[in-house]
């Protein structure tokens, strides 16, 4: 629940504002009569279906999701909770790991979906309050020139960087060593470590699937 | 019995333990005593299997432990108790499902009769009406009790307790050294208990095994303790006035 349901507001208020920020940004920085209204909606459903809803969502649930699973894990085993686990004959690692690991590949792509729709609202939202362009031509342009890979594109990226977000900070926690100081630190080089994953396998997957 | 033989650890190119072996035995409270530092810890957790052991051999009975592949020693720890130092209660788990867990993971029993043996096994170590609080709600000495519960809960034939009365006022750390004696012998089961607490010692030792360094320095009875002429173990051990003013006594 933590992990996933927990992560919903979050995800609701950055994509809301990022919609409208990158409809904002677009329309200020193309005033140009040839150039079209309506791209400014193509340029927000892109932008937010390539990038912001799986990257920077991902980004932001690294630092959020991510320190969470490394200092719950962490806090567990500098208690010894690891060791009682291990005592009873339990698979410490599966146990701990491997339903977060699943909670989340099979949660973070329904943040995805609602980070780019809750995105696109904010963009339209912004449109009928400014009025930096026609609300019609806003409508158009998102429904526009529309590619449906895009959105396979985005949930394995989301998939993808679920993954390292869940491994790579349950490493730190399940391997901290010492007491709470021990757990803080661990919790920034997970956060630290997987935001670095996932920008680099951000290039790697957009080379393979766009390519 | 559990026997200790020739078992070295290693961290970090160094020894932590250095050859130790000791034979513990079945219905008596063990001790194994020594500096914060000296490899008491990392022996019991030896013993329990949490660290591997580089050489030597640790046996349950005539069963080599430290052989046995993960299923096998599954099965071994069917028997095994273990209460840690801060009692590494599950946080998120009430004191009933903390001390269900061991027999959710062992048995095939159902809800009803796991309750019923949880209720048994907090009425034994003397905790009532405290089922369904959390370990967040519940005093040091009360966790300790409940770390005691969760480890009979199978009725175990070992149970090794660390540190059981760290952290405690010096009534109720008694009380917690007569409840592992109790039923120790109530079991008949083969306890170690890792203490730096002369009381402790005094009150149930049994047999007592003094680490230093890493190394087994001095092994005998509580009766033993005030009469060796082992230098390290009585500065260890008679290293308060009270404590020196009662071995001239003796």
């Amino acid at each position: 629940m933590n992990l996933g349901v927990g992560s919903i507001w979050i995800v609701i208020i950055i994509s809301s504002f990022m919609g409208a920020v990158i409809t904002l940004q677009t329309a200020y920085n193309t005033e140009n009569p040839i150039f079209p209204k309506y791209l400014i909606g193509l340029g927000c459903r892109d932008s937010m279906l390539l990038e912001f809803s799986s990257t920077v969502v991902a980004l932001i649930l690294a630092g959020k999701v991510g320190s969470n699973i490394t200092s719950e894990i962490g806090s567990m085993r500098i208690s010894e909770q690891i060791d009682a686990l291990e005592i009873m004959g339990v698979n410490s690692a599966s146990y701990l790991i491997l339903p977060k690991i699943i909670a989340t590949v099979l949660f973070n792509p329904l943040l995805t979906i609602i980070s780019v729709v809750v995105g696109l609202l904010g963009g339209w939202i912004i449109v009928i309050i400014t009025g930096v362009i026609p609300a019609g031509d806003y409508i158009f342009g998102i429904q526009y020139a529309f590619i449906p890979f895009y959105v396979t594109y985005a949930l394995i990226k989301t998939v993808v960087f679920a993954f390292i977000i869940t491994s790579v900070s349950a490493y730190h926690g399940y391997y901290v060593d010492g007491g709470a100081l021990e757990v803080g630190k661990s919790s920034t080089r997970a956060v630290v470590y997987s935001s670095i994953a996932i920008l680099f396998f951000n290039v790697i997957l957009t080379q393979l699937l766009l390519s | 019995m559990i026997q200790v033989r020739n078992v070295s650890k290693v961290f970090n190119s160094v020894y932590v333990l250095k050859n130790i072996s000791v034979t513990f035995e079945q219905g008596q409270t063990n001790l194994i005593i020594g500096q914060s530092g000296s490899g008491k810890t990392v022996l019991l957790k030896a013993i329990v299997g949490l660290h591997d052991v580089d050489e030597g051999e640790i046996l349950y009975e005539d069963v080599v432990f430290n052989k046995l592949n993960f299923k096998e020693k599954k099965t071994l720890r069917r028997q095994i108790g273990m209460m840690f130092q801060a009692g590494a209660l599950f946080d998120s788990s009430t004191v009933e499902e903390n001390i269900i867990y061991p027999m959710d993971m062992f048995t095939n029993m159902s809800l009803d009769e796991k309750i019923e043996r949880a209720n048994f096994c907090l009425k034994r170590v003397n905790i009532e009406n405290a089922n369904h609080l959390y370990p967040s709600e519940i005093s040091g000495g009360m966790k300790k009790r409940v770390a005691i519960a969760r480890a009979i809960a199978l009725n175990p034939k070992y149970l090794f307790c660390d540190e059981p009365n760290s952290g405690l006022d010096p009534k109720t750390a008694i009380v917690i050294d007569y409840l592992i004696k109790e039923i120790t012998e109530e079991y008949n089961m083969t306890t170690i208990v890792n203490t730096h607490d002369m009381n402790s010692v005094m009150e149930i030792g049994a047999k007592v095994v003094f680490i230093h360094e890493g190394e087994k320095c001095w092994e005998g009875t509580k009766k033993e303790v005030l009469h060796t002429d082992n230098k390290i173990f009585n500065d260890f051990v008679f290293a308060n006035n009270l404590a020196k003013q009662v071995k001239n006594i003796h």
